[in-house]
């Protein structure tokens, strides 16, 4: 009778921060796990592995972005038996993952920016040791929607008290508040973006990519990481059914930020200041 | 000339569709080359969706040769789902390569990959999508050359009048041979155009519009003749002959999506001679050649380190047979005790030594299932079909997986095959519930399963079945819903027996086109202009479109859809395949045919031993091909601490 393998105990504890890019933003959060299973394999790491007869690596993940949703802020730690250097972590594991899906940053502990993972928010959807990101940042673009339109809906919008909307999801319609998760929404200025090519953005330095489109809108927003979770694209419905907004391609969102409420929500403030 | 990437057309159409990520490419493993510095360029498409068609190994092992030949570029592209297909032509996005999203109809060679027929509809969207023209009659200068190759291009009559090119057998060095002939064609100037292109490929692998075919007036073939002076009579399949020397895949391709299979898969052998009067890929793979042990580990070593797969296949055939597999077992096992990554053996015969070897395997894992095909549910039947397992062998082989701790034993059976009757069939009913019996007394415990799955039989070119009629949908259904009853009948077995069977018609359908000729290829373009998408997907399926497409393009000839399955052929008539090549003596195959169900005087099936461990009974593959059999052993072992990654050459 076979006995199940032999584990080894984790001894480091690595948190990861990813991006989703380019082509990769149309990954699932499943793509995405299997993708890093296999990386952390041909890199080589000495990752942990649960107990039992069916083995699994040992990384978790905090809530991923959804799919077709690119993002410079995902977050996962990796349970290691062997204590590892993080830069080099950082330089192994991502030359191990397609391209697109990018290590960012690789950091000890549980926490991020130092900070410990304390302060759960209440209502904040559960997250293995990832309680202090409680709010996104998000950047959507809109094609075909013009600036002036998108100021009146945000304002309408934030001046409502609730915001009804409902998603479709495999197990059924959705419903949800929309106003309530959404901390702060505002439009960012045209002239961040150089119209007609791959443009850099100052916040992350690349892959701002709106090539072509006469008009659009970009919006940033902070969305509080509610249970059941509110996403862009729920407040992008809101916007839809209360002031018309349709862009003329599907939006591009991009999560730029995750982290304590109360730093994101100063950080939107400052980016918008920046760019009008 | 430079070709623009159609990814921005494409981007925003992506949110719309399911599961986007199979479209944009980007995968570990995948190559991209510079266009304008290739001279011959290759679109290497599997026509079915990206989850079957990505770890196909065929077009996996291609790609790899022909994008380490300098100055030739392979991109890949897999049939788009209705979904997309019905975005591209509202919005004019062409068919795409995943590598750089170039349109499809700007290489010089799209290389199709069938291993089964109920994929041709999606080589007609896949064209038609390319903006290639569906005829290969229609198509100039300007298109790619369509060329397929796969198990189904054995009789590519069904489809032949949409194909430039076909090529019989191993594809490793007839694509080398192909690109060398494009290169020297275009770098003289393209002589003779298109058609000066053909006739030099016609040297080389068959070109089926420099052949006409005449029928008889009750619809038989007459003649299928050259109508080029020199275009060969007959064309003959390819066989690589060290596979050792073409260790691929090297740097499997890693999907980011989810496929059916996720693991690193090495061929261990090619062909096989167990002779199972069914198996067309055990007939037409002749003679078996085996890779090294050594070649194997290094493979195995290899590609998990490329891939970071934690599965690795050991594929063939009828894996256990290879001369030294105990080794490679053992030898594995040990180099991978302890580390997660683990061992399979996919394709397994009814034989107690298969259970060792599964053990060996399995020393890091869970032992769940195991499969077994004994295909016949009666002595008599698996006589017939040539597997030579008896009853006592299987009762010994499933005892011995029970009892040595797994918990699920899976065993495949055949429906509707020559001279069965419904006692053959229920006959299975009887010996689940003695394996079942016996497993519970071996394992001392009552939670063991075993699993019937069962699907009908149909014949194939190149098989002493080859003339066979085909079972009427009807009595397979009639006989499979029997079976159901049967199994169900004695309560004392419950749940411990499951029971997975696939319907008669969709078998129908797949029997006109396998066995079928170039009038098959009107029915396969009504049937698409009707809709028909991803006809090997059940729910995707529709008997009634096929039923009524096949009447309408059928209705001006003395033939029919029945003409085409369920009637048996005789001797002298010429089938849509006899010039194609797969080394088979015809006599040989005639006479295995007759062995198996008129045999002389004794009424119980002649049986054939296989060629590897017996006096050659003349197939006529080697003489015919000029090849041998390969195989160990070698003697050589597996050492953990040599099994270091190497890249192995040719």
């Amino acid at each position: 009778m076979a006995e199940p393998a032999p584990t080894r105990p984790a001894v480091q504890h690595l948190v990861v921060r990813y991006a989703k890019r380019g082509k990769m933003r149309f990954a699932s959060h499943r793509d995405v796990a299997r993708a890093f299973e296999r990386g952390v394999r041909r890199a080589g790491l000495p990752i942990a592995y649960s107990a039992g007869f069916t083995p699994h690596p040992k990384i978790s993940y905090a809530g991923g972005a959804p799919t077709c949703v690119a993002s410079e802020a995902e977050y996962l730690s990796l349970a290691l038996t062997v204590r590892q250097d993080e830069t080099q972590v950082c330089q192994r594991l991502d030359a191990a993952l397609p391209d697109g899906i990018d290590v960012i940053e690789v950091t000890e502990g549980a926490g991020i920016d130092g900070k410990p993972s304390a302060g759960h928010h209440p209502g904040a959807a559960p997250s293995g040791g990832f309680g202090h990101l409680e709010a996104s940042q998000w950047r959507v673009v809109l094609p075909g929607v013009g600036p002036a339109a998108a100021q009146r809906a945000v304002a309408g919008f934030l001046a409502l008290g609730e915001a009804p909307v409902e998603r479709l999801t495999d197990k059924g319609v959705r419903r949800l508040d929309a106003r309530a998760a959404v901390v702060e929404m505002n439009v960012v200025e045209m002239n961040v973006v150089e119209m007609g090519s791959t443009t850099a953005d100052p916040d992350d330095g690349q892959h701002a990519v709106v090539t072509g489109y006469e008009d659009c809108a970009i919006l940033r927003m902070v969305v509080l990481h509610t249970a059941p979770a509110v996403r862009p694209e729920d407040v992008l419905t809101a916007l839809r059914e209360q002031a018309g907004i349709v862009p003329s391609s599907p939006p591009m969102t991009t999560r730029l930020e995750q982290g304590p409420r109360a730093r994101l929500a100063g950080e939107a403030l400052l980016t918008g200041e920046k760019g009008s | 000339m430079p070709v623009e990437s159609v990814y921005p057309a494409l981007e925003p159409l992506l949110p719309r569709v399911r599961k986007p990520i199979q479209y944009v490419g980007g995968e570990v493993g995948s190559v991209t080359k510079d266009w304008d510095s290739a001279d011959v360029r290759w679109a290497l498409c599997y026509p079915d969706a990206y989850e079957v068609g990505l770890p196909n190994q065929g077009i996996q092992i291609l790609y790899e040769v022909l994008n380490e030949r300098a100055g030739v570029l392979a991109e890949r592209t897999y049939t788009v789902w209705s979904d997309l297909e019905a975005l591209m032509r509202e919005n004019g996005v062409p068919q795409f390569t995943l590598e750089a999203h170039r349109p499809v109809g700007a290489f010089d060679v799209l290389g199709v990959s069938f291993a089964t027929e109920m994929a041709y509809t999606n080589l007609l969207t896949v064209l038609d999508l390319a903006g290639i023209p569906l005829y290969s009659a229609e198509r100039t200068d300007g298109h790619p050359l369509v060329i397929a190759g796969g198990h189904a291009a054995f009789n590519p009559e069904p489809v032949a009048d949409f194909l430039d090119v076909v090529v019989l057998g191993d594809g490793e060095q007839a694509v080398l041979a192909i690109t060398d002939l494009i290169r020297d064609w275009k770098q003289a100037g393209q002589p003779g155009g298109r058609d000066g292109l053909l006739l030099r490929l016609s040297k080389v692998a068959y070109v089926p519009r420099f052949y006409d075919v005449t029928y008889h007036p009750d619809g038989k073939i007459s003649k299928v003749i050259p109508n080029h002076p020199d275009v060969p009579f007959t064309v003959s399949k390819y066989t690589v002959m060290d596979l050792d020397a073409w260790p691929y895949p090297r740097q499997p391709i890693v999907p980011v999506a989810e496929t059916v299979h996720e693991r690193y898969s090495v061929e261990i052998f090619r062909g096989c001679t167990r002779g199972c009067r069914f198996c067309q890929a055990g007939m037409i793979t002749r003679p078996v050649r085996e890779r090294s042990i050594t070649t194997i580990g290094s493979m195995v070593a290899n590609g998990v380190a490329a891939s970071g797969f934690d599965e690795v296949g050991l594929l063939s055939l009828s894996s256990a047979d290879h001369s030294e597999i105990n080794e490679i077992a053992v030898d594995l096992a040990d180099c991978y005790e302890g580390t997660n990554v683990g061992l399979s053996l996919p394709s397994t015969r009814v034989d107690a030594f298969n259970v060792t070897l599964a053990d060996e395997l399995s020393r890091n894992g869970r032992r769940s299932g195991l499969t077994f095909a004994p295909e016949g549910g009666s002595e008599r039947m698996r006589k017939v079909i040539n597997k030579m397992v008896t009853e006592e062998d299987l009762l010994r082989t499933v005892t011995t997986a029970y009892a040595s701790g797994w918990r699920q034993v899976k065993l495949y059976f055949m429906c509707g095959l020559p001279t069965e009757t419904d006692a053959d069939v229920l006959a299975i009913a009887q010996l689940a519930r003695r394996v079942i019996a016996a497993g519970r007394e071996a394992a001392g415990r009552r939670d063991i399963r075993c699993t019937v799955s069962i699907g009908g039989f149909v014949p194939k070119p190149h098989t002493p079945f080859q003339w066979a009629a085909q079972c009427p949908p009807e009595v397979v259904d009639a006989r499979l819903r029997a079976l159901g009853g049967a199994l169900r009948a004695d309560r004392s077995y419950g749940k411990a027996i499951g029971y997975r069977y696939h319907d008669g018609q969709p078998g129908l359908i797949e029997g006109l086109l396998s066995r079928g000729d170039r009038r098959v290829g009107g029915v396969i373009l009504a049937a698409w202009r009707d809709g028909a998408r991803f006809d090997g997907w059940s729910e995707h399926f529709s008997f009634e479109r096929w039923q009524r497409c096949a009447e309408a393009a059928l209705a001006g000839e003395p033939v029919d859809l029945a003409w085409y399955t369920t009637r048996e052929r005789d001797y002298s008539e010429v089938l849509p395949w006899d010039h194609l090549d797969a080394g088979l003596d015809r006599d040989w195959l005639w006479q295995d045919w007759q062995d198996s169900i008129a045999p002389e005087g004794s009424g119980v099936a002649a049986e054939v031993e296989d060629c590897r461990w017996t006096p050659c009974y003349e197939c006529g593959v080697c003489p015919a091909m000029g090849t041998e059999i390969q195989v160990g052993p070698t003697g050589e072992r597996l050492d953990g601490r040599r099994l270091l990654p190497v890249v192995g050459g040719r």
